[in-house]
């Protein structure tokens, strides 16, 4: 039975991590920016499951859930500080929250 | 028997393709043969036959924000529920105990949310002194 | 394997931890329900609760070893972070109970969020396994994003709790992306495994471990504001509530060392050579960038979060000692810096007023004149923030350059002497501000101390120079559990 190589799986997700990373550092609304990151967390939950099923354990897969959970948890406080932040201020633009300096 | 993974994931590339070509296929044929008709009704969004009011592109209030943040918390919880569903009879009383507790945890912070207010959808209908503005 | 019922020999050594999590649990349920309260009643139950979890610390101290199966260890470096921690959490909430009372804030969410966030710290200190550090490091950052914000209709608060948590889950991701490359190279995520995979015959290839490593270390820097992934930490202390940027200074910074030394120091320890370049050149940035940027500022806070990023330097040059002097002088200044800086930020807690108006340098003219105690308070402080002897500031710099010189980083520890030449500017500033103007309108406005904020003071500044008279209690203990590490 042919199986899809594991070096696919990586490539895959580390080409993921990097437009997560790409998205986070380029992109100015604070939501694409906010989804940037979920997307680099999903790259690391495909490694994950991947070397976990590579190794014949569950280790990776037990790590992808609690990846999932955490992620969850930090999106709902993520948007609720995101809520605040456009209350304050009506603007989603990541450039225009820049209010202190020295 | 297909060995190699092209061999094996072939027949997934042909249905992919029969797929799109159909779509293409049915939407070219409607366009050569069927009749055309444009003015201001025919191009009003459908809203099952209700005279569209308003923009589509309205804002919602910000509570279903609060509803959809609680419920990605709540939703996602449960996904310690499945695999302890799945091996329940072998953990026997242990993972019973265990998952009791998790439960009780999930279900304080439920109490937490409901008593606070976030649940009500007539928010100021009611008179919710205990959500204060810290 | 058989699965069984916890023993209560596992439970006892968790018990810190359950502790904090059903105290802060019971907070929220208290606070949806109680409708009439002193406004004192958390702050004084979360001192309750903190004692029983330090109580509980010390006595699964008492007993160390492994829990959960290992994945959890209480050794006397566990205990030595959960006691740290707790004890900054105590002095927190002294400090909070005249603020939050200023800025007519929920008591109730407040401190079970400190609880939280705490039993993060504390589950951080002894996790032996990357799932439990995952787990205990996201538990303490989530719980810190929100304390960030908690003022939210301030908007400097909001900025902050932004800022923190979009480069806090930044890091995250990055250390996450490390754990899953080691996995994948090393098959296990628990740490004595890897450190015996990657001195066994089977090492993986040394580049995956090393990417790793590299990975881990970019999260972890972000964490502890680390050169130069310290840009947050200026905007986040500047605008988060004062006594919740003292927490973030100590408390989720010491616990995130915690981390960095146990990851660093026994799994990732075959790689040594490998990492060593990178701790390196981290930790002079470290020093130079805060240093330096410390000098320009006049906001007292935002000078603090600069001061806080050079001292997380001076922590990286014991790291990358990589011996157990390292480790022992890492663990003794990060209680020494956790004691003075709380101290110091408990004082512009005390002096910036409602809704923190007054936080500049020029605020603090003349405090000596008007509260004589409050400026005899901070001097201490800042002179062990220097690192003038007798006080643990002193001791703190004179032990991580002995394990850096000790293990031959002659350069580093002669850039970071300059350094901390440097520094002594911007705090002696704050000194002759306090001693030598006359009263600004802050300190002529300021009430007098609180109860509070009395004890937030005279503890730290205690503690600072038991520190700096009998350093060697303390070095003994950190020293002793440093070795058992291993």
């Amino acid at each position: 039975m042919a199986e899809i190589p594991i070096a696919w799986f990586l490539t895959l997700s580390a080409v993921l991590f990097v437009l997560g990373v790409a998205g986070f550092l380029f992109r100015r609304n604070i939501i694409t920016v906010f989804m940037s990151i979920e997307l680099m967390l999903n790259a690391v939950n495909l490694s994950f499951v991947a070397f976990s099923y590579q190794l014949k354990q569950v280790d990776g897969n037990l790590f992808a859930f609690f990846v999932m959970v955490v992620a969850a948890a930090e999106a709902a406080v993520g948007l609720a500080i995101i809520l605040t932040v456009f209350k304050n201020r009506s603007t989603l633009n990541i450039d225009e929250v820049e209010t202190m300096k020295n | 028997m297909p060995t190699s993974y092209t061999e094996m994931y072939f027949p997934v590339l042909v249905q992919a393709i029969l797929a799109m070509a159909l779509a293409a296929g049915l939407l070219t044929v409607s366009r050569l043969l069927g009749k055309r008709v444009r003015n201001r009704v025919k191009d009003l969004p459908y809203e099952s036959g209700i005279v569209p009011t308003g923009d589509a592109r309205q804002r919602f209030s910000v509570k279903f924000y609060l509803v959809a943040m609680l419920f990605i918390v709540f939703d996602i919880e449960a996904i310690f529920l499945y695999p302890w569903a799945v091996v329940y009879r072998d953990l026997r009383m242990v993972g019973f105990v265990e998952m009791l507790v998790f439960v009780i945890l999930i279900l304080s912070g439920f109490f937490y949310i409901w008593k606070k207010g976030a649940l009500d959808w007539a928010a100021g209908a009611v008179d919710r002194k205990e959500n204060r503005a810290p | 394997m058989p699965i069984s019922f916890p023993t209560t020999l596992d439970l006892g050594r968790f018990l810190p931890e359950i502790l904090l999590t059903v105290f802060g649990t019971l907070f929220m349920v208290l606070d949806a329900v109680l409708q009439k309260r002193s406004k004192n009643l958390f702050g004084h139950l979360t001192l309750l609760a903190l004692a029983a979890a330090l109580g509980a610390s010390l006595y699964a101290g008492s007993e160390p070893g492994p829990a959960f199966g290992g994945m959890l260890v209480v050794d006397g470096f566990a205990t030595f972070f959960r006691v740290l921690v707790l004890g900054v959490g105590m002095l927190i909430v002294l400090s909070s109970y005249r603020f939050l009372a200023r800025e007519n804030a929920e008591t109730g969410e407040y401190h079970a969020l400190l609880l939280f966030s705490l039993a993060g710290q504390c589950l951080m200190a002894s996790a032996n396994d990357l799932i439990m550090v995952f787990i205990g490091l996201e538990i303490s950052s989530i719980a810190s994003y929100v304390l960030a914000g908690y003022l939210r209709d301030d908007k400097r608060a909001n900025e902050a709790a932004l800022k923190y948590f979009l480069l806090g889950s930044f890091a995250t991701a990055f250390f996450l992306y490390g754990v899953a490359i080691l996995y994948g190279s090393t098959g296990t995520v628990k740490l004595d495994q890897i450190h015996a995979v990657l001195t066994g015959p089977n090492a993986p290839f040394p580049v995956f471990v090393t990417l790793a490593a590299a990975l881990m270390l970019v999260g972890l820097g972000f964490k502890v504001s680390a050169a130069p992934f310290q840009v947050w930490a200026p905007d986040v202390y500047q605008g988060a509530p004062t006594p919740v940027a003292a927490f973030l200074s100590a408390a989720p910074k010491a616990a995130a060392f915690a981390v960095f030394l146990r990851i660093f120091t026994t799994a990732l320890e075959p790689i040594g050579t490998a990492w060593e370049p990178l701790a390196w050149g981290s930790a002079l940035a470290s020093m130079t960038i805060g240093n330096f940027a410390a000098l320009l500022q006049s906001n007292i806070k935002r000078m603090l979060a600069y001061s806080s990023i050079a001292h997380a330097g001076y922590v990286l040059v014991a790291l990358t000692a990589r011996s157990d002097t390292g480790t022992s002088a890492a663990m003794f200044y990060l209680a020494a810096y956790a004691l003075m800086n709380l101290g110091a930020f408990a004082v512009v807690t005390h002096l910036s007023g409602k809704g923190e108006r007054y936080l500049t340098l020029d605020d603090f003219a003349g405090l000596a004149q008007k509260q004589p105690f409050t400026a005899a308070m901070l001097t201490i402080f800042l002179l062990s923030l220097i690192g003038v002897p007798l006080t643990g500031g002193f001791f703190g710099k004179f032990y991580i350059f002995k394990a850096a010189l000790d293990s031959h980083l002659v350069w580093l520890a002669v850039l970071g002497l300059l350094n901390s030449a440097v520094a002594a500017y911007y705090y002696l500033r704050v000194l002759v501000m306090m001693y030598m103007h006359d009263p600004s309108q802050a300190v002529q406005e300021a009430e007098p101390l609180s109860h509070g904020l009395q004890l937030a003071l005279v503890l730290p500044a205690l503690g600072t120079l038991f520190l700096g008279i009998f350093p060697n209690w303390v070095l003994e203990f950190a020293g002793h559990s440093a070795a058992l590490m291993k």
